[in-house]
């Protein structure tokens, strides 16, 4: 048994663009915490700059993205671009929705490290954000 | 010897319970979870009178002859790009045999902001055509008689603003409002509950709604003045039950806001339309298109005092299911969306839009959206399917299977009156949680396989070849940015300056608000201006969200 107790990862989902397509992020949003990660849903239509906020004061290591209107090109780069600005790389961002597969290599080349498209099992995108993140170490 | 005969029924259980059964763990119930039995026999079929179609409660129709008389209108939601390129794709489909017009708008158009607003970037033209005044609207009917077809546009909180737009292009083209036909969704709550395209709080938003009703039922009686949807809060996970019964409470909302208003109730009754999801569950769906006509037209003959019979018919629209269509082997889309789209049809819907194969992947190329209404027409004229009313009246299973979701439905609705109705379950979040649940349950199932879906949890294939999608120029962005500023640089700005500020000084009072978004659009102001004008008046709305 380890003496050092660890915390889980903090996770921000956010619907970053205009469209009202909830149900995705609210699906990954319950699988995640399920699976015991710490999750914080912004809510819907977030710009790049409100997402960045949330997870700095968070304290958040990843950053989950859905959209489905469309806007991914110009929108996942830009939630990259200002945690550049913020310096703030080390959080990691994946996202995911109607992306088709031409946009994924582009986006991945912009920071975006996954995405998952339609009818990814739950079970995947919990296991690459586990092996994505290591657990925190104790606060101090 | 004689062998003593075995009582029909007996044996057949007798038979049934000795023969092995299917041990592939892939739950029997329907995809809302709906338990079903083996057989359904003549025990389980209703005891009540015939019904005829055209006849009340409409269970089987609300035409006598069904479709005999005349076919459901084949209407394709379409909609990308800049006005002009969407006009084309009109023209396209009108030459193909498509019979009426979709509105499909991008997500500022929907939300309520011009192409050059800050938080347009990334969005226009993405998920529909990008709207942003009167001159883009004159382009995207340019050509196309606006007296002779009829038209659906897809818009909730802009609504007014955008069907003023459609009646001052047709007058434009030289039709009165009264001659002009198509339908308005215009139906904010579900909104609320499921899509999330609000701006404006409950109050001044159903004011809008009922505003556009009174001023239809006055100076456009031909427009179907709001399409009370389901589509949306099946599409966010709804069951079938659920969507049948948040959206005839929706109904019974804005029925009861427009007595409010002091409308008679066949004043703007028959004028109500709705809109159905038909998805892959086939008997399920074909019962709930069946149970909702027959609850509503009891509601409005018996709770809501109706006496006209159009008061009491339920006409609805219906959409093949969206979340029902994979990105994996996409062409399978095409089985599926002809499957519900027969369930539609053999639900008696008015009319039917069928998805496009890439729907899933992006908006249809020209080829897609060409199968997706070569679809309907099979069915129209090849299956037979339209050649008698309500081929599966009488049916067994469906006549239980219809019996079950009304039932379902009103255990619904005195939830949500014990609420204290739509718009207090919608602050508490009840829907909303409902729908989540569900959504959260099927995912789960699916995972588990209890429920498999081809080519996604089964029947997998590792090399796909990727199909053509349709891809929007992002020159265009520029282009529509350019074209809202060119607009509001030639245009009279005292006239619309004048118009705004009426409209502004209306919306504080208790005018209807049609007459003055009318005037504002005719001197060219923008819906984004329009909005902003009334936000100013009735404030934003922003929702708690719920996991």
């Amino acid at each position: 048994m380890s003496a050092v107790q660890t915390h889980p990862a903090r996770v921000i989902v956010a619907k970053v663009g205009l469209d009202g397509h909830d149900r995705g992020v609210k699906v990954v949003a319950r699988a995640l915490r399920d699976a015991g990660f710490e999750v914080i849903y912004t809510g819907l239509r977030q710009t790049p700059e409100m997402v960045v906020d949330a997870a700095l004061q968070e304290d958040a290591q990843a950053i989950g993205l859905s959209i489905h209107s469309g806007a991914h090109m110009t929108l996942f780069p830009a939630v990259v671009e200002e945690l550049k600005r913020r310096k703030a790389t080390d959080i990691v961002v994946f996202g995911g929705g109607i992306i088709p597969d031409d946009d994924i290599a582009t986006l991945k080349n912009q920071g975006v490290e996954k995405i998952f498209t339609p009818g990814t099992p739950l079970q995947d995108i919990v296991e690459w954000l586990r092996n994505r993140l290591p657990e925190r170490s104790p606060a101090r | 010897m004689k062998v003593r005969a075995r009582e029909p029924e007996q044996a057949w259980k007798q038979d049934y319970e000795s023969s092995p059964e299917r041990e592939d763990g892939v739950e029997t119930s329907t995809i809302s979870g709906v338990q079903i039995k083996p057989l359904y026999t003549a025990k389980d079929r209703p005891q009540r009178d015939e019904e005829f179609p055209g006849q009340f409660p409409y269970t089987r129709g609300i035409h006598s002859s069904g479709y005999r008389g005349r076919l459901w209108t084949m209407r394709q939601f379409s909609g990308f790009a800049t006005a002009e390129e969407t006009n084309r794709r009109y023209k396209y489909l009108l030459a193909n045999g498509q019979t009426g017009l979709s509105v499909a708008f991008d997500m500022p158009t929907l939300m309520g902001q011009d192409s050059d607003a800050p938080t347009s970037r990334g969005e226009i033209g993405h998920c529909g055509v990008a709207i942003d005044s009167l001159a883009d609207m004159e382009a995207l009917f340019e050509g196309i008689p606006l007296g002779e077809i009829t038209t659906s546009m897809t818009i909730n909180s802009p609504a007014a603003i955008l069907l003023c737009m459609y009646i001052a292009v047709g007058e434009k083209q030289g039709f009165p409002a009264s001659k002009m036909g198509g339908t308005l969704q215009n139906d904010i709550l579900k909104e609320f509950i499921a899509q999330k395209e609000f701006i404006f709080p409950p109050a001044p938003s159903m004011r809008l709604v009922v505003d556009s009703i009174e001023y239809c039922a006055r100076e456009a009686p031909k427009w179907n003045t709001i399409s009370i949807s389901g589509y949306h809060i099946r599409e966010a996970g709804s069951t079938a039950a659920q969507e049948l019964a948040f959206t005839l409470a929706d109904g019974m909302a804005y029925v009861e806001a427009c007595l409010e208003r002091g409308m008679h109730i066949d004043q703007f009754a028959s004028r109500l339309s709705f809109f159905f999801d038909a998805h892959i569950d086939f008997f399920e769906e074909i019962a709930k298109f069946r149970a909702a006509r027959r609850i509503w037209a009891r509601w409005m003959r018996e709770r809501y005092g109706a006496q006209d019979e159009r008061s009491w018919k339920m006409r609805f629209h219906t959409q093949t299911a969206g979340v029902s269509l994979t990105a994996q082997q996409p062409e399978l889309n095409i089985a599926r969306t002809a499957l519900e789209a027969l369930a539609a049809v053999l639900g008696g819907t008015q009319s039917l839009h069928t998805n496009a194969m890439d729907e899933v992947l992006a908006l249809p190329t020209d080829k897609a959206a060409r199968i997706a209404l070569r679809t309907q027409q099979l069915i129209a004229y090849e299956t037979g399917a339209a050649n008698t009313v309500d081929p599966l009246g009488g049916s067994y299973f469906v006549e239980a299977l219809t019996d079950e979701l009304e039932r379902q439905a009103e255990v619904y609705f005195k939830r949500i009156e014990a609420l204290g109705g739509v718009i207090p379950a919608i602050e508490k979040s009840f829907f909303q949680k409902e729908i989540a649940d569900s959504a959260f349950r099927y995912q789960q199932e699916v995972e588990a396989r209890k429920r498999l879906v081809v080519g996604v949890n089964e029947f997998t294939v590792d090399d796909e070849a990727p199909i053509d999608i349709l891809r929007i120029d992002p020159r265009l962005e520029s282009e529509q940015v350019a074209r809202v500023r060119e607009v509001r640089r030639k245009r009279d700005q005292v006239a619309c300056s004048r118009a705004l500020q009426r409209l502004e000084k209306a919306a504080a009072g208790t005018d209807n608000l049609m007459p003055y978004i009318l005037d504002a659009v005719r001197v060219y102001a923008t819906e984004g201006e329009i909005m902003q004008t009334l936000i100013g008046v009735f404030g934003l709305y922003t929702e708690t969200a719920v996991i």
